[in-house]
Formats: structure tokens, C-alpha cells, sequence
């Protein structure tokens, strides 16, 4: 395998902001009154909630059975009732509500009193699993248990790891943990890795033993000091040979899956193709983490680390939060001064959310939370005339031309916006974060993805009533046909028939003639005989 | 809702344009030394005229003035024109000359951003057509410059008592086409009394005050070599080849096309306007290239006294061909 790192041509530097929230160890978030589970699934009409309301429910028990492996599964992160089930404001770019579990959660005095109770019963029960061993386990196995803890991407597509797995199956060469983490303010996988890189070493050996032919690369970039010495001291205590430490440039966006692809191998991921299809899988280093605390101890995917940072917090740290925790609850314990709170931010800078409801829950993609100040995210001034400066396409890692992209976007030329990869474009947001002109181009790339979605879709209902009006024509047409053949047929038979009928009247008239003439005949013979008789 | 991303680099184009006006101040400096307060005068009235004609194509457009007025934009063409026109030029050439350039050349087609043409050089070549008289009467810089009086006469139309002819004369680049062969080139340049250091006489100055201007702008990294360097490089090239080591057939050296005439200002503030050129990497070189070919091809071949306008603005005709051509390979496409 190649030595070499292949840094990214065009990219930006930005101001890090990560120390922030690195200033002391993962804290262990408190336990919030209510939890908010939304049922997000792929497929939601496949999925069986196996809970209603007023149910109690234990740590680790099953709500929600996703469909098979492209399903997720969803287990409680605490004891407590369920006290409500639907719409629940997430984090969104719909900003629509989803349905959501509500959890009341029990005190964990009292928890403990009812599990009292229950504890062999509840040990015994399908809410846990048992360890594995996991050097002795097929692949099949281990993608089983995967998907029964409800393991999903933690890097923030969330995508369900067991079905990833499974069609990774069947030539991925090469496995790329992504501990990149590029974005600023951002540091639960550097915290992550601090603590406990031995785990996540581990998680990548079982996705080696799913995956025996194929090497693994970690890539990490270079500003995160201290945890490419732990990742280096945890490897040489793992001596696997399959697994080799990048340490990559710091340049955004080098985390995102088909750029660091590239980094580390020097392939470029086919434009419209998955990584999977060219040989890559991708996971993150947190999901790495999760797999291995599924197979090892059992565990099902009920938390996650979290960065809570931004300027109106006083107290910015990685969290380990239960899903469904409220971000509310999580900036209070981080010491939020809501009067300087002014943007709420879920994810990074460039690339996340705002948010406008303090209620949204903890999900497994929700990597970070920026409290902002409004010095820290002033509001962009209006946006100008674009003048073709062409620094856009200096910084885009598609190596894309956000300017034309930006010009045929705004005239709905969805053609040439198509013919100019717009649909290559990762929404990185590097373009818009160097516009002189403070334009919104991520924006406008987005509506016209949708437009050029809708259009299509409109198209393909049009062409698919097409193939249906032709079908009906043909149909018509052959009914026609067929009924025309059977007329005929019915006409051919009629003549046969009128013929026979005429040919047995000719016949019966021969029969009559043959008759008359026998009578006249007869009548002759008495005729002669009277004439005989008088003479 | 805001759409990510939620940071900004915060460079702003009002910026981006005031960096461009702050690198053109040596060269006015040295205009103003060789050619007197007529520079002055021109740039005050031409950028004043141009603020007020931008502001009111705002207003009839019912829009916000402000806006069009504070990216600078406006001002910048202005400055362009101004250090374009000689400091003869009476009051109504710049009315003339900036009215073109910001009505015609950049708000008939929808204000900034949307101008095919560079707009400080339509309102040059709609000039230099109409007025040839007025905007060839450079100031020799070999005489003395006219005082600050005269200046005003001449801004007010008001021929001076000692007239023109006491300050105007020919250019090196006229003077270099139209000398009689039979001369090699280093005899014309030892008579010639245009003849400065190393190009021409006061106008290797003012080349060297725009190309240190240029650099500047290199530096901050508002403008990139991609356009300027291949537009200086073919305009030396073909100066190379036709200079054949200064027979008397020589079309001048590659020093003299240098630094004579507009070649810096234009190579690198008016082909370098993101607006009219060309947007790709690789296209940005052929539009350099380019223009660099036409600038030489009109001066030596053409009848003009300089090139730089006309080549500009044929290089803006060809940059949507030029983007066309020259699409890159996307990431994804590259190596696969």
C-alpha cells in the first residue's frame, strides 16, 4: 500500500476553535426529566414500535424494531415511562416535526428500587446482550449484533452500519476511519480518541475480521496533537498489521468521505458512484467506538460524546449525553447565558444547522452544539452582485465553478447547472465562506438540487403516463384487431354455413324433384295399366 | 432561517474594490509628476460625474443607492478612465467618456456584475472613435507641464495663450511606427529624444508605479498571475521575435512594449476585472494570452496610438467562448 498522502489541491484554512472545548476530560451528562426519541427510520412503514404510552421501560430495552438490517433499531437510554408518542420538534432542515418517543425518565434512586424487583429477570430479558467473542465470530454474526444494538453511523449521515456492512460484503478493499474531524469548534472524536483509543482500535479490528480482505487506513489531521499519540501507543499495543495511522494536512473539507479517500490513496471516487462501489468503506471513528462496545459488552446505541461549545457557554466540553436529551437541558449544565445566546448551531460552522427550538433532542448524528454569541456568528450583510472573482472556485475541493454553478442556479438553467456537476457539489460551504459578495451560494445550490429533483420526478411520472397512454393505445388497438379477426371469422363461418344450407336445399329440391318424378312415374305405370285394363 | 455555512471570512467586495483604488495611487503620483494637475482635475470631475450617474440609474431603477454606491465599484471604473484620458481634456470628453462607461458599458446590462465589456474601456473606445483629436493630445512629458492655470483653461475648453503644441507631443509608440526605415532600432532610440532609460521617457514611470500597483494587488491576493503574467509574456514574445535584434525592420523591443503606453495598467487592473474575464484557470491564461497577442498585432499593425483598450475588449467578446472550452475536469473525473 502507498506510503504517500496526497494532500488535497483546494480547500480552506479556518480558524480552529477546537481548544475550547478540549480543557478537560468527557463529562458524564446528567439524566434529563424527559427524553426525546424520534422514530427516524428509512423506512418508516416497516418499522414496529413495541411500546405504547404508560408503558414502563428499562435501560437498553427494545422501542423500536427497524425492518431487517436497513432498519434501525432503537433502545432506551434510561429507565422511565413512556409518557407520549408523536410529533416532537429535531434537527431539521425541514424543520418539520417528527414522531418522537417521550420518555419520562425515573430518578436513579428509584430506578434501582424497581430494579430490584426485576434484576434477574431483566438481565436474563432481550433488553441485553451477551459478550462476544468476536475472534471466533463469523461476519454474518457480527453484523447480527450490529444491527440488533441499533448501530448507525455516528459521523452524521447516520446511516444504518449493519446495512453498510453487509453490502460491503462483497470487494471493498479498504476500510477509511475518519477521524479527520475538520470542521472548527468540533472535538467529540478527538476526546473520543483521548480516552479510549484501545476501544476504538478494537472496533476497527472486528470491522477487519467482517471484512478479512481488507486493509485499513486511519486518517487524522495533523492539528490533533495529543491523540495521534494515543492512536500511535494504542496501535503498537494492538500489532495488527492491517491498520496504518495518515496523519493528514489540516485543510477543510478533508474529513468529507470522498476527499479523504483521496487524501489517503490518491483515488478519486468516481463522480455519481458510491465509495462502496469503488472498493472504499468509510466509517468514523466514534462508530468504531460504538461497534466495538456492541460486540464486547453487549451494548446497544443509546448515547453518544458531544461537544458543547460556542461563546455564551461557560463551561465548554465534550458530554456523553443520552439520546433524546433536550440541548436545553445539555447548555444548562454547560452554563448557557441565554441574554448572549444568539445563533444555536447543531453540527459545525460550515456545514450544520441553525436551530430555532431549544427542544430539539440528541440524536445519533448530533456530533456538536454551538452556543454562539452574535460576535461570534454576526449576521451576513446582504448579499451583492457576484463579480466573477472566481475565489469560490479557487477553495472548491470538487473542483467545481461555483460562479457558473451560482449564475445558472439563479436562472433555474437546471441543464447547465447539471452539465457543471452541480450534483458533485458535497455542500461543503467553502465557496460561500470566501464570497466577497457574502452570497448564500449553498443556498441556492440546494433549492436548485431540489428543483432539478422535482423536475425530475415530474419528468419520470410524465414519461411513465406516456408508456401507460401507449399501452392503452396499443391495447385498443389490438382489442380492434382481435375483434376484427373474430368478425371476419364469424363472416367466414357465416358464408361456409349459408353454403352447406344452400347446397342441402338444392339437395332436398333434387329429393322433391326425384320424388315427383317417381310419382309422376307411378302415375304413368297406373295410367298405362287403367289404359290397359279398359282396353 | 440561515443556510450553512454560519462563518465567513470576512472580505467583502467594498474591500476588495478599495484595495484596487489604493494600488493605483503610484501610478496617478507619477501621472500627476509627468503630466501635471490635469490628472488631478480629470479624476476628481470623472469620478464625481461617475457617483452621480450610478446613484441615478439607482434610483430609476428604484433601487437602494447605498448599496451601489458603497461597493466602490462605481468609483473604480471612474479611476480607470480617468488615468486613461490625457490631463488636456476638456470637461465634456470625461462627461462624455465616464457617461458611456457607466451607462452603456455596465447599467444597461443590469449594474455590476452582469457588464459583458469592461466599462471603463467602453467609455475609452467610445472616446477615442468620436474624439481622436482630444484624446491624442498627450502631454509630452519631455517640456515642462502646463500650470495649474492653464490646467483649469484646458479643463474649461480654453485653448492657453502659448497653445497646445508648447506641451502635446507624439508618443514613443507613434513616433516608433511612423519613423522613416532604413534606421536600426538602437539608432532610433540614441536620436530619438522620447528615448528614456530603459523604454520611453516618462511613461516607463508610470508603468513601473502601475506594475508596482500590480504587484501589490498580487500580494494581497485580490488578482492571480493567471490573467497578467501570460498577457505580459505573449505581448514579450511576439516583441521578441518581430524585434529580430533591431534591424530597421525591428517592430521595437520587448522592454519598449513594456513599459510604454498602458501595458501595465491594463495588464494588470483592466484585464484583470473578474466582471468581463474570463472565470476558469485555464481560460484566464487564454485570455491573457490573448489580449497580450492583440495588443502588439494593433499596435504595430494597427492604427491606433495604443492597443490595450481594443484588446480588452475583444478579449471580453471571446471569455463565454473561452469559459465554454475550458470547463475542468471535476473531482471524480480525474483520474479514473
Amino acid at each position: 500500500m502507498n506510503q504517500l498522502i496526497f494532500p488535497l489541491k483546494r480547500g480552506i484554512h479556518l480558524p480552529e476553535r477546537k481548544s475550547i472545548s478540549l480543557q478537560s476530560p468527557i463529562i458524564e451528562s446528567k439524566l434529563p426529566p424527559q427524553l426525546f426519541l424520534p422514530i427516524t427510520q428509512p423506512h418508516y412503514e416497516k418499522a414496529k414500535v413495541l411500546v405504547s404510552v404508560g408503558d414502563y421501560v428499562r435501560q437498553g430495552q427494545l422501542l423500536v424494531k427497524g425492518n431487517g438490517l436497513s432498519g434501525i433499531n432503537i433502545h432506551s437510554p434510561s429507565d422511565g415511562i413512556i409518557s407520549a408518542i408523536g410529533p416532537h420538534p429535531i434537527a431539521n432542515a425541514s424543520q418539520l416535526p417528527e414522531i418522537t418517543l417521550t420518555i419520562d425518565t425515573l430518578p436513579s434512586d428509584k430506578a434501582t428500587f424497581c430494579q430490584l424487583d426485576e434484576s434477574l429477570e431483566t438481565l436474563k430479558s432481550e433488553h441485553c446482550f451477551s459478550p462476544m467473542d468476536w475472534r471466533r465470530a463469523t461476519p454474518a454474526e457480527l453484523i447480527v449484533r450490529a444491527s440488533e444494538c441499533g448501530l448507525v453511523g455516528l459521523g452524521g449521515a447516520g446511516f444504518p452500519t449493519a446495512r453498510k456492512l453487509q453490502a460491503a460484503l462483497q470487494d471493498v478493499h479498504t476500510l477509511i476511519i475518519n477521524a479527520a474531524e475538520c470542521e472548527p469548534y468540533i472535538t467529540a472524536d478527538h476526546a473520543l480518541l483521548l480516552e479510549h483509543a484501545e476501544q476504538v482500535i478494537r472496533g476497527i479490528e472486528i470491522l477487519l475480521e467482517i471484512l478479512p480482505q481488507a486493509e485499513c487506513l486511519i486518517g487524522i489531521e495533523e492539528n490533533k496533537n495529543e491523540a495521534i499519540e494515543v492512536l500511535h501507543r494504542a496501535l503498537l499495543n494492538a500489532e495488527n498489521s492491517r491498520i496504518a495511522l495518515r496523519i493528514i494536512p489540516t485543510l477543510y473539507p478533508s474529513g468529507a468521505e470522498k476527499q479523504l479517500i483521496y487524501i489517503l490513496t490518491g483515488q478519486e471516487v468516481r463522480s455519481g458512484k458510491l465509495t462502496i462501489e469503488s472498493g472504499y468503506l468509510c466509517h468514523n471513528v466514534g462508530t468504531a467506538f460504538a461497534l466495538q462496545q456492541a460486540v464486547e459488552s453487549g451494548k446497544a446505541l443509546t448515547h453518544r460524546i458531544v461537544t458543547v461549545t460556542g461563546d455564551a457557554v461557560s463551561k465548554p466540553n465534550n458530554y456523553r449525553v443520552a439520546f433524546g436529551t433536550p440541548v436545553e437541558f445539555l447548555l444548562n449544565q454547560a452554563g448557557v447565558n441565554l441574554t448572549k445566546l444568539s445563533t444555536l448551531i447543531h453540527g459545525g460552522p460550515l456545514m450544520g444547522l441553525e436551530v430555532t427550538s431549544h427542544m430539539v433532542p440528541v440524536t445519533s448524528i448530533s456530533n456538536c452544539f454551538i452556543a454562539g454569541t452574535i460576535e461570534e456568528f454576526p449576521p451576513n450583510p446582504p448579499a451583492r452582485p457576484c463579480i466573477r472573482c472566481s475565489y469560490c472556485a479557487d477553495v472548491c475541493p470538487a473542483g467545481l465553478l461555483p460562479q457558473q454553478l451560482y449564475w445558472f442556479s439563479r436562472s433555474q438553467e437546471q441543464d447547465k447547472a447539471r452539465a457543471h456537476h452541480l450534483f458533485d457539489c458535497i455542500e461543503c460551504g467553502a465557496c460561500a465562506y470566501v464570497c466577497p459578495s457574502h452570497i448564500p451560494l449553498v443556498h441556492y445550490y440546494r433549492a436548485a438540487k431540489a428543483d432539478i429533483r422535482v423536475a425530475d420526478e415530474k419528468q419520470q411520472m410524465a414519461n411513465h403516463s406516456k408508456e401507460r397512454f401507449e399501452f392503452h393505445q396499443q391495447r385498443l388497438a389490438l382489442e380492434k384487431q382481435q375483434e376484427e379477426s373474430r368478425r371476419a371469422e364469424r363472416a367466414r363461418l357465416a358464408s361456409e354455413h349459408k353454403k352447406t344450407s344452400s347446397d342441402t336445399r338444392n339437395d332436398a329440391q333434387a329429393l322433391i324433384a326425384a320424388a315427383l318424378a317417381r310419382v309422376k312415374e307411378k302415375k304413368e305405370i297406373t295410367n298405362k295399366q287403367k289404359n290397359k285394363d279398359k282396353d | 432561517m440561515l443556510s450553512s455555512p454560519h462563518q465567513h471570512q470576512g472580505h467583502s467586495t467594498t474591500q476588495l474594490m478599495q484595495q484596487v483604488l489604493l494600488a493605483t495611487v503610484p501610478g496617478i503620483v507619477v501621472l500627476w509628476y509627468f503630466f501635471g494637475w490635469g490628472i488631478l482635475i480629470n479624476l476628481l470631475w470623472i469620478s464625481s460625474l461617475g457617483l452621480l450617474l450610478e446613484g441615478l440609474t439607482q434610483i430609476l431603477r428604484g433601487r437602494s443607492m447605498i448599496d451601489a454606491l458603497s461597493d466602490y465599484s462605481a468609483l473604480v471604473t471612474a479611476v480607470l478612465l480617468a488615468v486613461s484620458i490625457p490631463s488636456t481634456a476638456p470637461w465634456w470628453l470625461g462627461l462624455i467618456g465616464i457617461s458611456a462607461a457607466i451607462l452603456l458599458g455596465k447599467q444597461v446590462y443590469g449594474g455590476l456584475g452582469y457588464n459583458p465589456f469592461n466599462p471603463a474601456m467602453v467609455g475609452y473606445v467610445v472616446l477615442l472613435i468620436s474624439f481622436p483629436v482630444q484624446m491624442t493630445r498627450w502631454l509630452s512629458p519631455l517640456v515642462p507641464s502646463p500650470s495649474f492655470n492653464d490646467s483649469i483653461l484646458m479643463f474649461a475648453d480654453i485653448e492657453p495663450i502659448v497653445g497646445y503644441d508648447a506641451y502635446t507631443g507624439a508618443t514613443i509608440l507613434d513616433a516608433y511606427r511612423e519613423h522613416q526605415g532604413g534606421q536600426l532600432f538602437t539608432e532610433f532610440l540614441s536620436q530619438s529624444p522620447l528615448h528614456g532609460t530603459w523604454a520611453s521617457y516618462g511613461w516607463e514611470w508610470v508603468n513601473l508605479a502601475f506594475l508596482l500597483g500590480g504587484l501589490y494587488l498580487f500580494y494581497k491576493k485580490i488578482i492571480t498571475w493567471h490573467i497578467s503574467l501570460p498577457l505580459l509574456a505573449s505581448l514579450s514574445f511576439l516583441a521578441l521575435i518581430f524585434h529580430d535584434g533591431g534591424s530597421s525592420a525591428s517592430l521595437g523591443s520587448p522592454l519598449l512594449h513594456l513599459f510604454s503606453g498602458a501595458t501595465m495598467l491594463g495588464a494588470f487592473f483592466i484585464a484583470t476585472d473578474p466582471v468581463s474575464a474570463s472565470t476558469t484557470t485555464r481560460g484566464k491564461v487564454i485570455y491573457g494570452l490573448l489580449i497580450g497577442v492583440l495588443i502588439f498585432c494593433i499596435r504595430v499593425w494597427g492604427n491606433y496610438p495604443d492597443a490595450v483598450a481594443f484588446s480588452v475588449l475583444l478579449g471580453n467578446f471571446c471569455s463565454p467562448l473561452i469559459d465554454n472550452l475550458t470547463k475542468s475536469k471535476v473531482f471524480g473525473e480525474r483520474n479514473v
